[in-house]
């Protein structure tokens, strides 16, 4: 009989279950995966170096492009560095926005992330399901900071602008008649915080279809039970974080354990997996959808007793209003100095961590006194997790390689940086 | 959260006495310098001694200190950030690479494994090599690339650029035919400005 050897193939970095620009050798005996070496940065765009080229407030649009799935948390683990580091205070509105739009986006990326890892391994009506929902969202997205994915709405010292009164609504046209845009627009009639309650609503109904879809379903847990199964202690040593840790089993999570913004005033749980495979960690992300939808429920009815200013009002760091702007001196000098040469922020050096999405998004930012960053390092949750990857798949089919990819929730603009 | 830092702060101090650094309290973060040669022995307790039980390095990176301004001292650094699940406190620890000309630090990819691809990144974009370390490859630029693209002196443009050529009928690099331009000049004002002392 001849000797069959090992042999080695390329996954990607053309690949639609790659979930990105991902390439990845694959070192297979028969079926079955001997090791598996990730090669990343085929997106890297040197964020951190650009970083240092612009001025604080340049620098903000950047880090929606990081994770292109779930923009806003990035922004947000930004802006609480740059505040620690000028010591400035955020409205009490401004922060029930910032966690409002955070849990909105979670639900966004679980959502995607379920609706892909289902397509790469075979359920192919499930992305149908959760792309509906997203769309929902998008629209809260776009309504908000004006425009669908890299909404750059956030800012040192608060948000960019207050909540909108009216949600833009659906026209006729020749594919839809009068009928169906009245329907469509039925929850648009109010404002934003109506239609996010509207959605808030829907969405454990749309839950639990997604649940009768996969929960249950036989070819589902076999595709995902005892796949890619990570120890706790293991999850540690990786340096995992978010749902990759949960699903372990190790009950850590920084909106409870570290609570930033107003965390510490909401009621929810954090779920915890069992066995650490692909299974547990697809129920803790449904789990978590479930809890982020309850925490917006909580924002709203706060947003909605409490208006107030959502910037601060330390014109070294946000600008002042327009009409102030107008009409006074100070007013207009400090709008210019803020947008020519930008805000100067005291030496030293921060780290602020976030419960991003996909898990711990760090940023460490130095500053020795410039309008612009000296350092930034952003700590994304995929690295870890992607790393990770030899451990998990070695000895499993090729086919579970996807199944991995899927569950480690990657996107490669979040990796690569 | 301050007063549990300060607990941290005394610890590491009791713990490690002349083998680190002065503990640097600011921010609400704890920053403690690390001589290269204990680093190794110093992350292996901060790990496994109970009373400060470090179990993960959430980052490590890289730091070009040369053009930090009234910065005296040496140039690369290796920073981590650590995170004890068990006592919910952090810590930075940052090592100085001895030699500014060829900046070698040892690997704590066998303590923590999660500083494999970190080590691997921090030596592809700044050239700090780390001892130790079993798979030191590039990770994050081109295949073939040359130099370290996140030290200061590396300009923000690069030096080669990419594009088809149709004569040659394939991809090609070039020297790069763009030139940096700054659009906002970096300035560090003296302390004193903006008090309304009525000069500023």
């Amino acid at each position: 009989m001849a000797d069959i050897k090992n042999y080695t193939i390329n996954f990607g970095p053309q690949h639609p279950a790659a979930h990105g620009v991902l390439r990845l050798v694959l070192e297979l005996d028969g079926e079955v995966v001997v090791r598996a070496d990730p090669h990343i940065g085929l997106l890297h765009r040197g964020t951190e170096k650009l970083a240092e080229t612009r001025t604080w407030l340049q620098t903000l649009p950047y880090m929606d492009r990081l994770d292109y799935t779930s923009m806003i948390p990035s922004e947000h683990a930004y802006c609480l560095a740059v505040e620690r580091l000028l010591g400035v205070e955020v409205p009490i509105r401004a922060q029930y926005i910032r966690v409002m739009m955070d849990e909105v986006t979670r639900i966004k990326n679980h959502l995607l992330n379920i609706g892909t890892h289902a397509l790469d391994i075979g359920a192919m009506t499930m992305v149908l399901y959760t792309f509906r929902e997203r769309e929902d969202l998008f629209d809260v997205l776009e309504a908000i900071t004006g425009i669908r994915m890299h909404g750059a709405y956030y800012r040192p010292g608060g948000v960019y602008r207050d909540l909108p009164d009216q949600m833009p609504k659906y026209q006729e046209n020749r594919f839809k008649n009068a009928q169906t845009v009245k329907e469509l627009n039925e929850p648009r009639d109010g404002s934003l915080l109506d239609f996010l309650e509207d959605f808030t609503n829907r969405f454990p109904v749309y839950l639990s279809e997604y649940h009768t879809l996969l929960t249950d379903n036989r070819i589902w847990k076999q595709r995902t039970v005892g796949i890619g199964v990570i120890s706790p202690e293991r999850a540690l040593q990786l340096g995992f974080s978010g749902a990759m840790l949960r699903g372990s089993g190790v009950e850590w999570d920084l909106r409870k354990k570290q609570p930033y913004e107003v965390y510490d005033r909401l009621d929810f749980d954090i779920p915890v997996g069992v066995n650490g495979d692909t299974y547990d960690r697809y129920l803790v992300r449904m789990e978590e959808m479930l809890q982020s939808n309850r925490i917006i429920r909580q924002c709203i009815e706060w947003l909605r007793k409490n208006p107030g200013p959502v910037i601060s009002d330390d014109h070294k760091v946000a600008p002042p209003r327009r009409e102030k702007m107008k009409g006074s001196m100070e007013e207009l000098i400090h709008h210019f100095k803020l947008f020519s040469e930008g805000m100067h922020v005291p030496a030293g050096e921060a780290y602020v961590a976030i419960e991003h999405p996909k898990g711990e998004m760090g940023v460490w930012a130095v500053s020795d006194g410039a309008n612009k960053p000296y350092r930034i390092k952003l700590h994304t949750a995929g690295i870890p997790h992607l790393a990770a990857t030899d451990e998990m798949t070695r000895g499993h089919m090729l086919a579970d390689a996807t199944a991995v990819i899927g569950t480690i929730d990657l996107v490669l603009g979040d990796v690569d940086r | 959260m301050s007063a549990k830092l300060e607990r941290l702060c005394r610890q590491m101090k009791d713990t490690f006495g002349d083998r680190i650094g002065e503990p640097v309290l600011a921010l609400g973060e704890l920053t403690v310098a690390i001589p290269a040669e204990n680093y190794l022995d110093v992350a292996l307790q901060l790990r496994d001694d109970p009373a400060l039980r470090f179990e993960q390095l959430m980052d490590l990176s890289g730091i070009d200190y040369s053009e930090y301004t009234g910065y005296q001292g040496k140039r690369f650094a290796a920073v981590s950030q650590l995170l004890s699940i068990t006592h919910n406190w952090r810590l930075r620890i940052k090592v100085f690479a001895p030699d500014d000309d060829f900046p070698v630090v040892a690997s704590v990819m066998d303590i923590w494994n999660s500083a494999n691809w970190y080590e691997r990144e921090a030596f592809d974009l700044f050239g700090i090599h780390f001892e130790g370390h079993v798979d030191l490859r590039r990770i994050l630029t081109d295949y073939g690339f040359v130099g370290h693209p996140f030290r200061k002196d590396f300009p923000i443009s690069g030096y080669v650029e990419m594009r088809y050529d149709p004569e040659q009928k394939r991809v090609i690099y070039q020297p790069v035919t763009i030139e940096p331009r700054e659009v906002t000049p970096r300035i560090v004002r003296e302390e004193t400005y903006g008090k309304g002392n009525g000069r500023g």
